[in-house]
């Protein structure tokens, strides 16, 4: 249990994937301009986060290592990840073909997330087990989600604000991103 | 040593196999129907996504049109024959809206007004037009000719002449790409048979104007005098043509002693 509770603050708070791992900046900045649809990206890279780890998980532990075979372990993650967001894709353009809409070409994109690979070869080279894997995801998940929502409360409340013209847009996007992994400086030596 | 190679790839081979027949599974199962009248408006629609319509580009368009969002008629591009095609897919009746086409409210040629310095800088309108007195032109409200509109333009339409953006009217489909660009805002979209139109946007008067620019409008007030159909009058200094009576007779051009007031044939 307590093992657990380290692995859900070490992921959300201080390995957090965004503000101290940079990875998936890409979504990170793209999706940030709005909050709702930066809720719909956290929601879906949690989503495909939580999925990989369980699918990648299984395929390194019963595929993989039977056949002594640990080296292809990048291709054949890259082969779950791609497929499994496809088929989410998929099932949102189905379901909610307004989040769908609204989340545009980054769906696709967290095909190339490197959170969600990021996630996946972390949990294999920690030596997580299945459980330990799906809640290592769930909070890296819940970790990108925290930092895209907050980011996007940011920018929307600096998007009306008299800005030097030379910053307006990504630059002062990037320099609040920036001020806001130090903030998460903060978090190290926590667990 | 063969088997070493044979395995990863059975591996990789069979993960592929399974992974594509599901995704294939689920595409047929999670497909979503779209609208039949979709692709035959994006069909009619000359895709090149300008954005002269108001929308995202021509696929965003003809989503809306068949959603009934929007109404046939906007493409500026594909004019009154994509309108009627538009049209006849949905099966209503044409609503033909003028053509129009863009026109530069200034004539401030390199003979007719100076420059008050040498500019060195970017050769961008916007980035000289920020400097103090907005830019190196003698007439602050002149055309820059650095040629932004001339860069946006999608379909080489508009060019500058002898330091003024002329636009080429056969070519223009009236997107509105350098009505936004300009940082002067000199360009703007008028209808096509409009005749007789005023190529300055010098709000000064008299002496003012004449110093900077031999051809600009000096609010003389001759064309208003002379227009028999009382279709001018004189706003900030400028003429201002009522279409609604404007006949085309061309005598206030004839009488402007500036040719700031330009009188158009049409061939057609």
């Amino acid at each position: 249990m307590a093992s657990i509770l380290t692995i859900i603050i070490s992921s959300v708070f201080v390995n957090n994937f965004v503000m101290s791992q940079f990875m998936g900046i890409c979504p990170f900045l793209g999706v940030s301009k709005k909050l709702d649809s930066a809720v719909g990206m956290g929601l879906a890279v949690t989503f495909v986060m939580t999925v990989a780890s369980a699918f990648s998980n299984l395929a390194y532990t019963l595929i993989l290592v039977p056949l002594e075979k640990e080296y292809l372990y990048t291709i054949v993650f890259i082969l779950v990840i791609a497929s499994l967001v496809q088929f989410v894709e998929m099932v949102i353009q189905k379901i909610s073909p307004a989040l769908y809409s609204s989340l545009g070409v980054y769906l696709p994109l967290i095909t190339t997330n490197c959170a969600v690979l990021g996630v996946a070869v972390l949990n294999m080279q920690s030596g997580y087990n299945l459980v330990e894997s799906i809640i290592n995801g769930f909070a890296g998940g819940l970790g990108f989600m925290m930092g895209i929502v907050l980011f996007a409360g940011i920018r929307e409340r600096t998007a009306h604000n008299r800005i030097l013209s030379c910053f307006e847009g990504f630059p002062i996007a990037l320099i609040s991103a920036g001020l806001m992994a130090i903030a998460f400086l903060g978090f190290q030596g926590l667990v | 040593m063969i088997i070493q190679i044979l395995i990863p790839l059975v591996i990789l081979g069979v993960l592929g196999v399974i992974f594509g027949s599901l995704l294939g599974f689920a595409s047929k199962k999670f497909a979503v129907p779209e609208d039949p009248l979709f692709p035959k408006l994006r069909d009619v629609l000359p895709g090149a996504n300008c954005g002269g319509c108001g929308f995202a580009g021509c696929d965003a368009y003809a989503r809306a049109v068949a959603s009934g969002e929007a109404q046939p008629g906007k493409c500026p591009v594909g004019g009154s024959a994509c309108t009627q095609a538009m049209s006849t897919i949905l099966g209503v009746e044409t609503v033909q809206e003028a053509p129009q086409v863009a026109f530069v409210h200034c004539s401030g040629t390199c003979e007719a007004t100076s420059d008050r310095f040498q500019y060195h800088g970017v050769l961008s309108c916007r980035e000289a037009a920020m400097l103090p007195g907005g830019g190196q032109k003698a007439c602050a409200y002149g055309c820059l000719g650095f040629g932004s509109c001339e860069q946006v333009c999608p379909f080489d339409a508009i060019h500058v002449i002898q330091g003024v953006a002329v636009v080429d009217e056969a070519n223009c489909k009236a997107c509105g790409r350098c009505v936004k660009e300009c940082p002067k805002h000199l360009i703007s979209l008028i209808p096509k048979d409009t005749k007789v139109r005023l190529a300055c946007a010098n709000a000064e008067r008299g002496k003012d104007v004449k110093m900077v620019c031999e051809a600009g409008c000096i609010a003389c007030g001759l064309c208003v005098r002379s227009c028999e159909a009382k279709a001018i009058q004189m706003v900030n200094n400028l003429p201002k043509i009522d279409a609604a009576l404007c006949t085309g007779c061309g005598a206030c051009a004839e009488k402007c002693p500036v040719s700031a007031l330009h009188r158009v044939t049409q061939e057609a």
